[in-house]
């Protein structure tokens, strides 16, 4: 019996789409009623998502019911290993909270006047949610690449959104680059097709272990090729030399919900890690872990270096979202479920982070005296921004700016640093805690060198953020020259002190939230369950069927 | 057959990576139009090549001599999806070219 509500699962992809092709019909003249369908769309989708994550929340967890709580979606009701499948299990679903999270507060930002900046911007953003939640629901590698395409396409058109030759530039690379990948993802799938005859991740991860040795070679090439195309987007070493470029060009708000797609490439590798070389593979158990090991290591150090050279916020943020995923990498490369359990922790409070810097970004800088480089490059690249903010009909200004601001800067840098009291710290303690204790706490197991070095960077890297965004503060609010107040409107700040408030949420909620990641990371761990839950999805029956004795 | 067509995905492969290594812009897209194309023969080849097979399961015909229709699926999927972005780029190079004024990928000349 299926406890979900049937068509639940596939309304996260349905709603932005529908949202997004509505949106087209409006002429860019009634941007209002285009801000208002948006807006109410993304908070339908947020109550969808939470609905989506009681329903897994809700069902008991023991060994067997994990089955349970994956809610199977045969599209066309086609069995499972021919039609494809959208599978909403406890990871997928927090990661769609997680990105309907965001999705309010950027498009909030945006209607101060990134939206008027361009054409279809609403459409682009919707349609690139719909890719991001197809990603995170769908359980059929093909599908999985139409989704990413989906997602990436939206993500050109809103890369380029507000034009000017910067973005234009960084454009030019972000699309070439993941043009590539999409081939190496391509080449990646249909070499995994040949060798298994399958292409359902259930089915998959069930034909692996009875695989020949020959076989078993393709297979991990494919695998290994695939992987690229994840990692790319994910931003490891050495694949990662676009990144900071791209985010950094981004227009605020669209920096903000970027945030979460490098997660995508994350979530991809967690899942496919988890499921298709975890436990159960036989011979290839634990295949690619070590690459993610490593690669994550070097990410991290990457990232923290870059961290220390940048100038700029937009890159420093750019460098930040780098140093995240190469200690998302790392913890997945150890393969231990614990460790993991952590990094989803990790995951979300450093998204939510991450998200809300690359907003306040912007604001911090409209203060900045003109001299300062980033903005003498912006105003080049952008021309005369400036007249937007002359209407200023969609909301009031904000009181007491300096301190908002200054706040907000100096939570995102905690946050960052992974400092006490806010979430960031929670999260690396229990990455630290769960890597230095690797089978449980009181064990007394010797601890790899490895891991040493593995905390040695977590803490190295929260320490180069802690220099990075402190010079930052002191040269941007301390040490301004010119000491002119920005002006920033309530909408804009708003949902940067909500993204932090969220952070803050989880920071008070740790319990029940960190629960909910040992228990997700617990069932990540458990292929088997997600394989039966697949497998074994039931078929609707039409009324005619059930009539039938 | 599978010498010619793994010797043919190869060499387009190898001039697509040689372009789009290159410094300019209709270089670069070139490079990936035959990549793609290589990379379609590629999935192509998966499924085993036969030629003058149906791929539909009709009755009266023995199953051994059908094609296995599911990378013909892909395919097509994927020529739609890489002709789409192709295009996207096709705009965004065009852009670049008119705001920096010169076609090569960063933007700029390199300094000799």
């Amino acid at each position: 019996m299926n406890s979900f509500p049937s068509h639940i699962v596939i309304a996260p992809i349905m709603l932005p789409l529908l949202t997004g092709a509505l949106l087209l019909f409006f002429d860019e003249r009634q941007r209002f009623a285009k801000a208002m369908i948006s807006l109410v769309s993304c908070c339908v989708l947020l109550l969808i998502t939470i609905t989506l994550f009681q329903q897994v929340n809700s069902t008991v967890n023991t060994e067997v019911a994990a089955v349970v709580s994956t809610g199977v979606y045969l599209l066309g009701n086609w069995p499972a290993p021919f039609g494809i499948v959208l599978v909403a299990d406890r990871l997928s679903a927090m990661m769609l909270l997680l990105t309907s999270l965001l999705a309010i507060p950027a498009l909030i930002y945006s209607l101060a006047k990134w939206h008027k900046s361009g054409a279809h911007f609403h459409s682009l953003f919707h349609l690139m949610l719909m890719g991001i939640n197809g990603a995170f629901l769908t359980g059929d590698l093909f599908n999985l690449f139409v989704f990413f395409e989906v997602m990436l396409a939206a993500s050109y058109g809103l890369l380029l959104h507000g034009s000017g030759q910067l973005r234009v530039k960084a454009g030019l690379h972000y699309i070439a680059i993941n043009l590539v990948s999409a081939l190496c993802f391509l080449i990646g799938v249909s070499m995994i097709y040949g060798v298994t005859g399958t292409l359902n991740m259930g089915d998959l991860a069930q034909r692996i272990p009875s695989l020949q040795p020959d076989q078993r070679m393709l297979l991990e090439t494919g695998a290994a090729v695939l992987g690229v195309a994840f990692l790319v987007k994910a931003g490891m070493w050495p694949l990662n030399f676009w990144l900071p470029s791209t985010y950094s060009a981004a227009s605020a708000p669209v920096g903000g919900i970027f945030a979460i797609m490098s997660k995508v490439g994350i979530y991809v590798i967690a899942r496919l890690s988890f499921l298709l070389f975890g436990s159960t593979a036989g011979e290839s158990a634990g295949f690619g872990h070590d690459a993610l090991l490593y690669g994550g290591i070097a990410t991290i150090v990457f990232g923290a270096i870059g961290v220390l050279a940048s100038q700029a916020l937009g890159r420093l943020a750019g460098f930040s979202v780098l140093v995240s995923s190469g200690t998302l990498l790392a913890a997945m490369g150890t393969g231990n479920a614990t460790v993991a359990a952590g990094a989803l922790f990790y995951l979300v409070s450093s998204t939510l982070t991450i998200s809300a810097f690359f907003m306040l970004i912007e604001l911090v800088e409209r203060g900045q005296d003109a001299g300062a480089n980033v903005l003498a490059v912006t105003m080049e690249a952008y021309g005369d921004a400036e007249d937007e903010e002359e209407d200023a009909e969609m909301g009031v200004t904000m009181p007491g700016t300096m301190a908002v601001l200054g706040t907000c800067f100096a939570a995102c840098g905690i946050l960052l640093a992974g400092l006490p009291p806010l979430s960031g710290f929670i999260a690396k303690f229990s990455i630290l805690s769960a890597i230095l204790n690797p089978s449980g706490l009181g064990a007394n197991d010797t601890i790899p060198a490895l891991s040493w070095w593995i905390v040695f960077l977590i803490v190295f890297s929260g320490f180069a953020a802690l220099i990075s965004m402190t010079r930052a503060g002191i040269r941007t609010f301390w040490a301004s020259i010119e000491g002119t107040v920005p002006r920033v409107l309530v909408i804009e700040i708003a949902p940067v002190m909500a993204l932090l408030g969220l952070t803050l949420l989880m920071t008070i909620q740790a319990g029940p939230v960190m629960r909910y990641m040992e228990e997700t990371a617990r069932i990540l761990d458990l292929p088997e369950s997600y394989i039966q839950g697949v497998i074994s999805a039931p078929r609707a029956t039409s009324p005619a069927e059930e009539a039938r004795p | 057959m599978e010498l010619i067509l793994s010797i043919g995905i190869g060499v387009i492969t190898g001039s697509g990576i040689w372009l789009i290594l290159r410094p300019r812009t209709y270089q670069v897209i070139i490079g990936l139009s035959l990549l793609s194309y290589a990379v379609n023969l590629f999935i192509f080849g998966v499924g085993g090549i036969k030629s003058n097979a149906p791929p539909v399961l009709v009755d009266g015909v023995d199953i051994s001599t059908l094609t296995d229709p599911v990378p013909q699926a892909l395919v097509l999927t994927a020529i739609v999806i890489g002709f789409a972005t192709t295009a996207l780029f096709l705009v965004v190079l065009l852009a670049a070219r008119g705001l920096t004024g010169t076609d090569h990928v960063d933007g700029r000349e390199q300094s000799k």
